[in-house]
Order: structure tokens, then C-alpha cells, then sequence
């Protein structure tokens, strides 16, 4: 990694300057983090920007962004490296005759014929990776044990090269929407970061950075007819990205007071279950 | 060094709470410690947070410790004033905090005020949403109000009690609400209303918070940590008991139940294709030999899709158990997409059945009350009256039962010294799939006094103690 943090504060400024809000407890992770050369497992309900935090450390680090998006049946072949087997059944076929068997087993077990994937390629990239392993609760259990080597020590084995260590030590968010429990080996090896849904300070200060020509009079009052909607028993709460298309939604429309009917007519852009809505509705006596 | 003694103090805690701390998270948090400069309370929080801390259920029993154990200490918050303190962490921490402080002094002047000033005063920092005035009120009605007294053997939440009844907090949002109509320009909307309500309400619950953990403080100072952290030690989400668990609980249960629904409905979605390997797919294998050039050395099968059960729940809803059968029913529904059907019926002495409440609800607390309030589950007394029930329940519905059938039933099996009708469940077992009870009294408890859970047992496949979420959500995926 190219430089490294003084302090919490360091991190908070870099990220706003990006367009992050990070509060307290976000900055402190990230820069223990990368103090520490640990990964941060990020969890929190959908939409809160748990996948935005790692592309904007990457952005802020001006770092390539590796990402790894993981889903159910990901093995070795597509998470750490695969040979190219084809090339290599090209490189037997071009000439048989001339190389001795030895020669050949040795050529196609060689880098040339080694296909990285995204695991293999943050770590043995020489300019500064972030990693982002998404969705991590969607593997199975046992594939989880995939990560672990690296994870923990930074390299990849493969029987036929070797061990591969990082040239540096990358930063590695992994993020999970916890539809399971994950295991105790993979999270003893990460820090743990919690992302709950923002209060409404921030709630605004996010809504004013992220949409343009908003008024600060909106801003407030959409930071707060959210924080009434949250307090609801909802199916689904609203997402801090569901609020900035709500916004996006009022701008467009030109409205720059939110009033009962204006509220009633949007609500769905916020909430994505009718019961919720008419609940919501209801709630907010904007349905009278 | 005082900062290492207090570390293992509270990392003992953290495991008495029940966290399951690691040694090498232990030592995590060591390394991640001495990163972070002393004097930043709030990172030195996070920091620790981040290592010991793995899962969001967690984090509520983490703060209370982390509060007692790293709390502020100083002597404004020793109970008798002249109480002397020679504790080095202390007076490293009291500089910190006096430098932090240095404009907020408020509270000195305030000890000419009357009662009523004060409210007053709460009144219009509350209103102005003034956060530095409600902290040093908090602080000031705390050392007013609550009569605190060095050694005395009560609980934080008397003393919150005193302080909040003295300050009239009940009716405080009447009289903002009030305040804030007359103060606005012209009639405000329903939504303005609410929104302002909901305003209001967060503020008085900010200063609750904080007179909560002034009292905390206090209580520290004059016990120490650990035995303060002993008192405050409450059962995680997923332990606290169904039968005795309080209001509050039942709220932290409801929201534990959420997430817990939905991560078993992936994880038994997962499972059940996952189980065994179906036949081969022809096409997939083809397609994968093309890497092996044309031998098709990865054979890829299909998923398989076995039946899903039937289910009936049969409950008893008496007061007893009323809170076990409510949560189980909401975890059944919550998932009911892994079984082809599901069937509910309550009862007591009666018994009713209720499949249709969540039939045409999305809502499934909305439902969950309908049983409680108009399901007919009263037959001559309204006490539990398993045999009766069992009965009636054999006559009207016992023909539905077939071998797909899988039969939950719940409840303490207390049968207040009734027939049991224990040959019903006795033909469940021969007619059904399988039968299972789940009880939710610890097991010590079972078959003493009008308890015959012995009895019915016999003729299941299982009796399961459910105490807690824990104990339900094994079960549950145990049997899908």
C-alpha cells in the first residue's frame, strides 16, 4: 500500500473528499484496517453502502478495484486461478515431436498458462489493490475455507508453482448481507463493521452531498420523514439508496416542500412492498 | 499498567456475557489498542468493537460493558463529595477530560435553581434540541433528583425512576407538542405533526440515554467495574427465555426474529438442493468437457427437488406459554415457502383452528394478534385442557392427517390434572409423518406437578425443550 494513515481524522477527510460519509465508527475500522493489514468483514442490511465504502476507499487510495462478486457453487477455478487448458492442449499439439516429455510438463505448468482470477490477481499485483470479496454469506460453508490462506497470510498456493505472496499487502473488504452465520475461522481472521442504517444528521448530510441542486430545506425534511418511515414495523425499511432516489425523484418532479399528497404519491419509490406502503401511508397520516 | 488489568477485566466480562472471545481476537484487539491514541474515547470504542465484537447481536451487551468498564470517572461523579479517588487510569482520564470540556461548565451554576427552573430549562433545550444543555441537566437532575447514596444496594433503574418522575417526563411531549403548536405561524399538517412528534420523542429518549448513563457512572465510581458489570448483566437476544423474558425483551426478541427468519429460509432453501445429487445433466457435462478437450472428465448433475413437508402447529395459547406459541407460529410463517402447506390450530381448553388468519395477511403480527383476540379456544373455563382439546381436534381434522403430514405440537403439557387424551397423538404418530413437541420449560421441569409431558413424549418422535431463539431455530432446521 502506498502510504499509510496517521489518524481516524485522515481517513474521515480522504472519504468525504470522495463523496463518502464515514461516521465514527466506519473511519475507525477502515484505518485500524489498514494499520493493522487486516480485512474488514462489512455487514449491515442492504443498501447502506457497504459495497460503495470499499469502491470508495479504492477511489480515495486511487487503488485498482479487484472485485470478487460470490454466489452459490463459486469454486477454486473461478475464485483463485485456473489452467488454461486449452492452451496448454494447443502447446502439446504444435510440436509434438521436438521436446522431450519433461521439457513440455515444465512449460505448460508455467505462468503463461496459469489464468488469474480475481484473488490470485490482487495479490500479485504490484501497484495498490483493494479487494472487495462480495456477498460473502452466499458461498457455501466449505468453500468459505478458500479464503482463509488468503485472508490471513496474504498468498496462494498452487501445487505446481508454488507459494504466491503479496508483493503488498492489500486492503480487503469483504461484505455480507448475513443470510447466514459465517464461519468462526473466517471471522476471527477479519475486523468487524457493522453498518446500520445512517441517523438523520447524517442521513441529510449524505442526501445534500449525493444529489444535486437539493435544497438544504429538503434535505431535512427528507432525512426526517425517513427516520419516521425506519421507526415503523416494516417488511422492508428503507435503504439509504432507496432515500437518494427518493430525492433524485422530488428534484426531478420540482417539488421543494414535501406536502401530505406529494409524499403519498412517491412513497413507493421508497418502500417496495404495498403493505408497507399503505402502512406508511397511514402511519403519516397522509392517507386521511 | 491499569489500562492492561482493565482490558482482561473486561474481556472476562465480555465472556461472562456470553461473547465467545478468542484468544486471538483478545490479542486483536491488544494490537489494534495501541494504534489508536488513548485519548480518543470514541475510536479506542470502535477499535474494540471491531475485534471482539462479531456479530451485531452483540454489540448492545458490548456497549453496556464497555460503558461500566471505560466509563468517565472523575470526582463530580463520586456520590459523596468528598469521596477520594487515587486511581491512576482515573486521573489520566479526568485531565482528558477536562481539556475536553472546558466550555460545557455549565453545571456549577445551576445548584441555586428550583425544581420547576429546572424543568423549565429541560423544556426549552428540548424543544431547541440543545445538546450541551441536556447534558448538564441530565447531570445536574441525576445529583438533584436521584438520592443516590454511597453502598447502597439499588439498581440503576431505581434511581432512573427517581430522577425521571421528579423531572415529570411523561407528560414532557405533551406539553412540547402543545408548545410547539401555539409557537408556529399557521395550523401545521398531519405530517408536520408526526414528524415533529417523532422529533421530540428522539430527543427525550437522547436524554434518558444520558441520565441513564450519568447514573451509570455514578454507580461505578462507588462499586467498581466489575461488580457494576455483574448487575447489569442481561441474557443475549437469542437466550433470553420465552416464558419469562420482559417487555423490553420481547422487543429485542421480535427483532432478533427478523433476521433469523430470513437467514434460515436461505440457508434450508440452500440445504434442501444440496442434499443429495439428482441425475446427470447432459447438457452441463457436455459443456464443461469442452475444457478437458472433449472427455467428459466433470460430470454435472441436476438438482434435485424433494417434496417439501406438510405441517400442522398445534398450540397452546394459555397465558403461560402464550409468548413461546406466538413466536414459534411467526417463525413458521416466516418460512412457510419450505413447506407445500401449513395448518395452525390454538388452543386451551378449546381448540380453533387459525390457518386462514395468515392466509389473506401479509402482516404476520397483524395475524398473530387475531389469534390472540378472536380465535374460540375457550370451552368451559379457559384453563389448559390438552385431552379435551387433543380430542376435538382428532374428531374434526384428524382425517387431514396423512403421511406427508409433519405434527408440531406446543405447549408445558400442564393438563391441570385433566384426562390427557394421550391416544390421539398416540394416532397422529401412526397416521403422520412425524410428530414432535416442543416445550418450552427446561427440561428439570418437566413431568412435576400437572405437568405429563412424560406421557404425550412417549408417542413422538421427540420432545425438544425450546427455551430460547437458539433452541427454536435448531429445531426448525432440524426439521426441514
Amino acid at each position: 500500500m502506498g502510504k499509510s494513515f496517521e489518524s481516524v481524522q485522515e481517513v474521515r477527510d480522504g472519504l468525504k473528499k470522495v463523496n463518502y460519509l464515514a461516521d465514527d465508527g466506519i473511519a475507525s475500522v477502515v484505518y485500524l484496517a489498514q494499520r493493522l493489514g487486516k480485512p474488514i468483514l462489512v455487514e449491515g442490511p442492504a443498501g447502506t453502502g457497504k459495497t460503495q465504502l470499499a469502491k470508495s476507499v479504492s477511489e480515495m487510495l486511487n487503488a485498482r478495484l479487484i472485485r470478487l462478486q460470490c454466489y452459490e457453487g463459486l469454486d477454486e477455478s473461478k475464485a483463485l486461478y485456473e489452467w488454461n487448458y486449452k492452451k496448454q492442449l494447443l502447446r502439446i499439439q504444435a510440436d509434438k515431436s521436438s521436446d522431450s516429455w519433461s521439457e513440455v510438463h515444465d512449460d505448460i505448468f508455467s505462468d503463461e498458462f496459469l489464468l488469474t482470477r480475481p484473488l490470485l490477481e490482487a495479490i500479485s499485483s504490484t501497484d495498490p489493490v483493494v479487494l472487495l470479496i462480495d456477498e460473502v454469506d452466499r458461498v457455501e460453508i466449505e468453500t468459505e475455507a478458500l479464503l482463509l490462506e488468503i485472508l490471513s497470510e496474504y498468498q496462494v498456493s498452487i501445487p505446481e508453482l508454488g507459494t504466491i505472496t503479496a508483493k503488498q499487502i492489500p486492503m480487503v473488504f469483504l461484505t455480507s448481507n448475513n443470510t447466514r452465520e459465517l464461519s468462526e475461522a473466517l471471522k476471527r481472521r477479519c475486523l468487524f463493521l457493522h453498518i446500520d442504517y445512517p441517523d438523520m444528521d447524517r442521513e441529510k448530510e449524505i442526501v445534500l452531498t449525493k444529489v444535486e441542486g437539493i435544497t438544504e430545506n429538503l434535505a431535512d425534511q427528507i432525512a426526517r420523514i425517513v427516520r419516521s418511515i425506519r421507526q415503523l414495523d416494516l417488511k422492508k425499511a428503507p435503504s439509504v439508496s432507496e432515500t437518494l432516489d427518493w430525492a433524485r425523484t422530488l428534484i426531478l418532479l420540482g417539488i421543494d416542500h414535501i406536502d401530505a399528497q406529494e409524499a403519498k404519491d412517491t412513497l413507493h419509490i421508497l418502500l417496495k412492498y404495498q403493505t408497507d406502503i399503505a402502512k406508511a401511508a397511514k402511519e403519516l397520516s397522509v392517507d386521511k | 499498567m491499569p489500562v492492561l488489568d482493565l482490558m482482561s477485566g473486561f474481556i472476562v466480562e465480555l465472556r461472562n456475557a456470553g461473547l465467545p472471545v478468542s484468544l486471538t481476537e483478545n490479542l486483536d484487539a491488544m494490537e489494534a489498542v495501541k494504534e489508536i491514541p488513548l485519548e480518543d474515547r470514541d475510536a479506542f470504542k470502535y477499535a474494540l468493537a471491531a475485534t471482539l465484537v462479531k456479530s451485531q447481536n452483540h454489540w448492545r451487551a458490548f456497549e453496556t460493558i464497555f460503558e461500566v468498564y471505560f466509563s468517565l470517572r472523575g470526582p463530580e461523579y463520586s456520590i459523596m463529595q468528598d469521596g477520594k479517588e487515587n486511581d491512576e487510569l482515573w486521573r489520566e482520564q479526568q485531565d482528558l477530560q477536562m481539556q475536553g470540556e472546558g466550555k460545557g461548565q455549565s453545571g456549577g451554576s445551576m445548584d441555586g435553581l428550583t425544581p420547576e427552573e429546572i424543568a423549565q430549562m429541560l423544556m426549552n433545550a428540548l424543544m431547541n434540541g440543545d445538546q450541551a444543555m441536556m447534558k448538564a441537566l441530565a447531570k445536574q437532575s441525576v445529583q438533584r433528583f436521584a438520592g443516590m447514596e454511597p453502598g447502597r444496594p439499588v439498581g440503576g433503574t431505581y434511581y432512573l425512576y427517581r430522577t425521571l418522575r421528579n423531572l415529570d417526563l411523561d407528560n414532557m411531549l405533551d406539553k412540547l407538542m402543545e408548545a410547539n403548536k401555539q409557537q408556529a405561524a399557521e395550523e401545521l399538517t398531519n405530517l408536520e405533526l408526526r414528524l415533529e412528534k417523532d422529533e421530540f420523542e428522539s430527543r427525550i429518549e437522547q436524554f434518558k440515554q444520558e441520565v441513564e448513563a450519568e447514573i451509570r457512572r455514578k454507580l461505578v465510581a462507588d462499586r467498581g467495574a466489575e461488580a457494576m458489570a455483574k448487575t447489569l448483566r442481561k441474557p443475549l437476544p437469542e437466550d433470553v427465555e420465552f416464558m419469562h423474558a420482559s417487555r423490553d425483551e420481547m422487543q429485542s426478541l421480535k427483532k432478533a426474529l427478523q433476521p433469523l427468519t430470513r437467514k434460515l429460509a436461505a440457508r434450508l432453501a440452500r440445504k434442501r438442493r444440496h442434499g443429495r445429487k439428482g441425475p446427470l445433466d447432459f447438457r452441463n457435462t457436455v459443456r464443461h468437457s469442452l475444457s478437458y478437450g472433449g472427455v467428459p472428465a466433470d460430470p454435472k448433475f441436476k438438482y434435485p427437488r424433494p417434496a417439501k413437508p406438510e405441517l400442522m402447529v398445534v398450540a397452546d395459547i394459555s397465558g403461560s406459554v402464550a409468548a413461546f406459541a406466538r413466536f414459534t407460529l411467526m417463525l413458521v410463517y416466516a418460512i412457510q415457502g419450505q413447506f407445500s402447506k401449513v395448518r395452525s390450530f390454538v388452543f386451551i381448553d378449546g381448540i380453533d383452528e387459525v390457518t386462514s388468519y395468515f392466509k389473506n395477511t401479509e402482516d404476520i403480527s397483524d395475524a398473530i394478534h387475531r389469534v390472540n383476540t378472536e380465535a374460540d379456544v375457550v370451552w368451559v373455563d379457559g384453563h389448559s385442557d390438552y385431552g379435551h382439546a387433543f380430542e376435538v381436534f382428532w374428531e374434526r381434522y384428524g382425517k387431514d392427517i396423512n403421511s406427508k403430514t409433519t405434527i408440531l405440537l406446543l405447549g408445558d403439557a400442564r393438563n391441570n390434572y385433566h384426562a390427557t387424551g394421550s391416544w390421539v397423538v398416540k394416532e397422529m404418530q401412526k397416521r403422520g409423518r412425524h410428530v414432535y413437541w416442543l416445550n418450552p420449560e427446561p427440561k428439570s421441569y418437566w413431568n412435576t406437578g400437572d405437568s405429563v409431558v412424560g406421557e404425550y413424549g412417549s408417542f413422538t418422535d421427540g420432545v425438544y425443550e425450546c427455551r430460547n431463539l437458539r433452541q427454536l431455530e435448531g429445531f426448525v432446521e432440524k426439521l426441514v
